[in-house]
């Protein structure tokens, strides 16, 4: 009561807003309730099954649930998506085990497992059948790039903010004229040259997978603005950091990796995490390159003349899993925040 | 500007793929399948349906090609391609045919390298009003709100149209073709304005679908059909064929359900030759000599696409109009096999 009266109702202005706020509330929760759940359908076969009921046509999740997490992608050889993740899953997980160093489960994520996931997501040896990425789709694949995406980003980023910052001419030139390069273009004009453009100037025959052009244009891309925000953080670091490594007779790359990095990282985590949802909801514009991303996927679905008029149903549940993974990374950057927090 | 831009991508599109890909039918032979460029989800003209499919009469024509050159309708590659994409995917080799609902006209034509091999649906630009709007034609309109897709051709030709014929009009245009059907559905304009076949099928997503009424003028002409590199003959002649061979099928009453019986009763000279029971016409397209056979057993003919895709037992439910065969009051008019 108290806490009411001191925050709601302190003075006669805001009594009225709360007031007011609440009417606004309750106008509008209700229909929202009530089309989200009360009133809506869970299971049919098609938009036919939904017309009775006035709310949320869920039905058309739940019938193709399968199509939107897989895409195209065989339902025979779904298991092995489930595999390759379970697989990252449980390396994920040996980072909480105590005993076991870290840094080998590290090189193990970043080494043979991009090669294992590969093979198992497109088949072709070990006796798998062969799936073209043009099958690839749904969240599968938007995991997919965004995944390669941030991995190879990342480290190409830290990279790129060391040459700009390099006192060597060519190594500094090189690293500005990339970074300038590709965040002078948007995004969608790096894929679409990538997969359209490109083409047309290789010799015929010579044409590799769509997806690859994709995975390398998002990283570069990607990369020229982590550099961007790392070297926020390197600038961050005053001079004399740099002088006492020296003065320990510590080289260039011992200073940054056991001086500078650790600090300037730390710094630049929400920037750093901020970059990664950015490119997890990025990804979605490989629907211009004719690829089925989740949106994309989602969208294409809404168009069978069995489900026409689900468009809303369809959004709603993409912004909800979108949301979901984009929270759960901010709320994972705040954790490492304040594990690494030193209190300076 | 943007004029500019096409014919450097066209004139580039066409040094590039000179001399390679001329032959387009035994590169398609050699990899084992078709490569179709098809849309990225337009009801009725290709869509995913439950099991990740992909269904309609674009698809449709694809499968018929590969049911051609294969004898097996399953042999196609699809790729999904934007309105944007569509002609330098089809110049670069990438893809063997384009089925993506384009519309033939002279400049495509002429200035980017390409030909087009029949119409597999005649579609104009149509209007949608509310019934209880009591109007019977598209003249009794003036002064009519028009909800359209934002600077698209259908937002001009509806200018035009109100203007040359001395009406009033309010255009109210969005980004979304789901964004027009909400406004127009929320009552923001009177009149839904874009292709006939999208009118059919955005109808479906109204709240009381039966409350609206496609009114009968058509205001533009849309001729859709497959599209081929231009200078690779023999090719661009297969989906022709294989496409006319759907429509002389319907006109013979032979259907994928029919056809044993038919192919196996030689009474009707024509459609022995439509069934390859007679003549060598399969070798003259570099093909086997059941080709068309294999077209009907496995799509059908252009009466069962259309049906099974935008027929009136299909939720879309567009009426056939002037895409009924020339024996039924439409245009479909197919060259016969001879």
């Amino acid at each position: 009561m108290v806490w009411l009266r001191r925050n709601l109702f302190s003075t006669p202005f805001n009594s009225g807003l709360t007031l007011l706020t609440l009417y606004l509330l309750w106008l509008a929760i209700p229909p929202i309730v009530d089309w989200l759940f009360l009133q809506a359908t869970w299971s049919g076969e098609s938009r036919a099954a939904c017309e009775p009921n006035e709310g949320a046509c869920w039905a058309f999740i739940d019938a193709r649930f399968n199509q939107f997490i897989y895409g195209l992608y065989p339902s025979e050889a779904q298991w092995r998506v489930d595999l390759a993740f379970i697989l990252l899953g449980v390396l994920f997980a040996g980072f909480f085990i105590p005993g076991v160093r870290r840094s080998w489960i590290a090189v193990l994520i970043l080494i043979p497992y991009p090669l294992v996931a590969w093979i198992l997501f497109s088949g072709g040896s070990w006796g798998l059948e062969e799936i073209d990425t043009a099958q690839w789709g749904g969240l599968f694949l938007t995991l997919v790039i965004a995944g390669v995406g941030i991995t190879a980003s990342f480290p190409l980023g830290i990279l790129l903010a060391l040459g700009r910052r390099s006192n060597l001419l060519v190594i500094r030139s090189i690293s500005i004229g990339f970074i300038e390069l590709i965040r002078g273009v948007p995004l969608i004009s790096v894929l679409f040259m990538a997969s359209v453009m490109l083409p047309l100037f290789l010799p015929e025959g010579v044409n590799f997978d769509k997806l690859l052009r994709a995975l390398i244009g998002i990283s570069l891309f990607q990369a020229a603005y982590m550099a961007e925000v790392v070297r926020g953080g390197l600038q961050a670091i005053p001079k004399g950091q740099t002088e006492a490594a020296e003065s320990l007779g510590l080289g260039y790359w011992r200073t940054m990796q056991l001086i500078i990095l650790p600090q300037a990282l730390k710094l630049v985590i929400p920037g750093v995490v901020n970059t990664f949802i950015a490119l997890f909801k990025d990804t979605t514009l490989v629907l211009i390159i004719g690829m089925f991303d989740f949106l994309g996927i989602v969208q294409a679905a809404t168009t069978d003349p069995n489900w026409l008029g689900t468009a809303v149903e369809g959004y709603v549940f993409c912004a909800a899993v979108y949301w979901l993974f984009c929270f759960s990374m901010s709320r994972y950057s705040v954790s490492i925040e304040r594990k690494l927090d030193t209190g300076h | 500007m943007k004029r500019i831009f096409i014919a450097a991508l066209a004139a580039t599109a066409m040094t590039a793929t000179t001399g390679a890909s001329a032959d387009t039918l035994s590169t398609v032979k050699g990899k084992g399948f078709v490569q179709c460029g098809v849309g990225q989800g337009l009801p009725g003209f290709s869509s995913p349906d439950a099991q990740g499919k992909w269904q309609g009469i674009d698809v449709d024509v694809c499968r018929a090609v590969a049911a051609a050159v294969f004898g097996n309708a399953e042999k196609v590659k699809y790729t999904h391609l934007s309105a944007k994409e569509r002609f330098t995917a089809l110049q670069s080799g990438e893809i063997d045919i384009l089925v993506r609902n384009t519309t033939e006209t002279f400049t495509r034509d002429t200035g980017l390298g390409l030909d087009f091999a029949g119409i597999n649906y005649y579609d104009g630009q149509g209007f949608m009003v509310r019934k209880d709007l009591g109007v019977q034609s598209a003249k009794e309109l003036s002064g009519a709100a028009v909800c359209t897709n934002m600077g698209t051709t259908t937002e001009m030709n509806a200018a035009d149209y109100f203007r040359s014929n001395g009406m009033e009009y309010k255009i109210v245009a969005f980004e979304k073709m789901d964004e027009v059907v909400a406004a127009y559905d929320a009552g923001r304009c009177d009149v839904f304005t874009t292709d006939r076949s999208g009118l059919a099928a955005q109808r479906t997503k109204l709240k009381n679908s039966a409350d609206h009424v496609i009114l009968p003028e058509t205001i533009s002409k849309e001729p859709l059909g497959p599209v081929v590199r231009h200078g690779d003959n023999r090719w661009g002649d297969i989906v022709r064929w294989s496409l006319r061979a759907m429509k002389n099928a319907e006109e013979m009453g032979v259907s994928s359900d029919n056809v044993d019986a038919m192919r196996a009763d030689k009474r009707n000279p024509s459609r022995n030759r439509l069934l390859g029971t007679v003549g060598n016409m399969g070798e003259k397209l570099g093909l086997s000599n059941d080709w068309s056979y294999n077209i009907i057993k496995q799509v059908g003919n252009y009466g069962q696409m259309y049906d099974r895709h935008l027929g009136p037992t299909t939720t879309i439910n567009l009426p056939r109009g002037i895409n009924h065969l020339w024996t039924n009051g439409g245009i479909q008019y197919a060259a016969p096999i001879r």
